[in-house]
């Protein structure tokens, strides 16, 4: 009776992390749509419930009832698991993301460990999929796809080394309230900028969306999805913008914290916080995708092994330098 | 690499001001309307649906002189056409597959009579096929019905003919 109690005590904490989660992917969605055509003076969904805020369940809606249709030469099995292991593993990650003090699902003490390998999984399901699908462009999207975000995974893994050097603990919780007196992004604003760029290309968005280039690769690992499967693809996608947009703020933006030690500020409930800086950055990532043209496959490749990995690696020695000369080392380690 | 391009790409000059644009942009007035709620202007010349006219009197314009369905080049035009008890020519019958015409604006040109015109309307869609295949009493309603504008529309476009 005690451990039934239990698992439906568990059961409610993950509903009420992921209803609002899934809520939200699908606000974010509405948002991205509207910024993109705001920037290129277009009015964007607005019929749609007040001020179209309703499209993306309208979108969803549509998506369900359409036929799913499963390639006669795909691989059967992978190719309904990849989209099931994309959203799945968006939405794990969200397990750990504090949203105050005591509002985590799962306060464990490699935190940010776990992040970064749940979003290194994310590949998985991208790859399958374009692999399943057993058709051209599908397979060169996740091959493309594949080798974009491992790229991209080395640097930001080395800048996490940069915070985790001025925390001393891997703990999600202890990182943000390191930041009590300075946020990250002040010392380390540099590793902001790149891990922001990183998080882009992580993403799989413009300027960095070559997997889905449309010109050359018509969707590219989406391309042979219909129906609920896409829909999951692109739930997926957008969840984990969203938990790089979480991640970026806990890393740097201090969290939950309020931007000053002034009592007013202290009034607003610290989730608040953190989802203000959730959308700010995901405002980013629409301002961004609206403004820049794609990369070339060469650029993209020189911008992440030849630019972004040396110049975290040299900040990851001044950091520790500058930490080991000043004495200013965590008392953790 | 000149030293002032590196000092650019280094503090991503270039993309920070193509980000302030792009903000600035967002609080400019939208250049697109609210389409279903909100119409934008058609031209007189505009080829949309087509209607057959009637003179003031309630008479049908049409004489049945087929120089339409001749020139028409998508031959989605069928006429037929026999003598009234009053001894003039008219249609029996006057058919348009809309779905074979290509809204090109021959059979208005070649018209004597300004009876076959194409009007401002263009939001015609039907659920089946067979609606879209327009008779003759289809076409004297629509010219019913848009008679004001057709009228309106014949006298802007007649200096330029």
């Amino acid at each position: 009776m005690n451990s039934l109690y239990i698992l439906f005590d568990e059961i409610y904490k993950i509903l009420f992390l992921l209803i609002p989660v899934l809520v939200t992917v699908a606000m974010i969605v509405w948002l991205d749509r509207r910024v993109w055509a705001f920037v290129q003076k277009r009015r964007g969904p607005n019929v749609v419930g007040p001020f179209g805020l309703l499209q993306s369940l309208a979108d969803a809606l549509k998506y369900m009832f359409k036929e799913i249709i499963i390639p006669a030469s795909s691989n059967k099995i992978i190719f309904i698991l990849a989209p099931i292991i994309t959203m799945t593993l968006a939405l794990v990650a969200w397990a750990v993301i504090p949203f105050s003090e005591n509002l985590v699902l799962a306060d464990i003490n490699v935190g940010i460990l776990y992040l970064f390998a749940i979003s290194s999984l994310g590949v998985y399901g991208i790859i399958m999929g374009g692999w399943a699908s057993n058709s051209k462009y599908p397979f060169l999207g996740a091959i493309r796809s594949a080798a974009q975000m491992v790229s991209y995974e080395v640097s930001i893994g080395v800048i996490i080394i940069n915070v985790l050097l001025c925390v001393g603990s891997l703990n999600l919780n202890d990182i943000v309230l390191a930041q009590q007196n300075m946020w990250f992004v002040l010392p380390l604003f540099p590793m902001f900028v790149i891990f922001f760029i990183s998080a882009l290309a992580e993403t799989n968005r413009p300027p960095f969306d070559l997997p889905e280039a449309e010109a050359e690769l018509v969707a590219g690992y989406q391309t042979e999805y219909s129906g609920m499967m896409y829909a999951m693809f692109w739930l997926g996608e957008y969840a984990n913008i969203l938990l790089m947009c979480a991640m970026a703020s806990i890393l740097f933006l201090g969290g939950w914290l309020p931007p000053l030690e002034i009592e007013a500020l202290s009034i607003v409930p610290s989730p608040v916080w953190l989802i203000f800086k959730i959308l700010f950055l995901f405002i980013l990532f629409a301002l961004v995708k609206a403004i820049v043209p794609r990369y070339r496959y060469d650029q993209l490749m020189k911008l992440g092994w030849k630019i972004f990995l040396p110049l975290s690696l040299i900040w990851v020695v001044l950091t520790a330098g500058y930490l080991l000369y000043f004495d200013l080392l965590p008392e953790q380690i | 690499m000149k030293l002032s391009r590196l000092f650019k790409t280094i503090f991503m000059i270039d993309f920070i001001s193509g980000l302030l644009i792009a903000i600035k942009e967002v609080f400019k007035s939208k250049k697109t309307i609210n389409y279903p709620f909100e119409k934008g202007q058609v031209s007189p010349r505009a080829r949309g649906e087509h209607a057959l006219r009637r003179y003031p009197n309630g008479e049908e314009r049409c004489i049945a002189c087929k120089l339409c369905e001749a020139v028409c080049p998508a031959q989605a035009i069928t006429i037929e056409s026999s003598e009234r008890e009053d001894g003039s020519r008219k249609t029996t019958r006057y058919d348009i597959d809309m779905l074979k015409c290509i809204y090109c604006g021959l059979c208005e040109e070649s018209c004597p009579v300004d009876a076959i015109v194409q009007g401002p309307n263009f939001e015609f869609a039907t659920e089946t096929r067979e609606e879209l295949y327009y008779n003759k009493e289809k076409l004297l309603e629509n010219g019913d019905r848009w008679e004001n504008i057709l009228a309106a529309n014949i006298k802007a476009d007649n200096p330029y003919r």
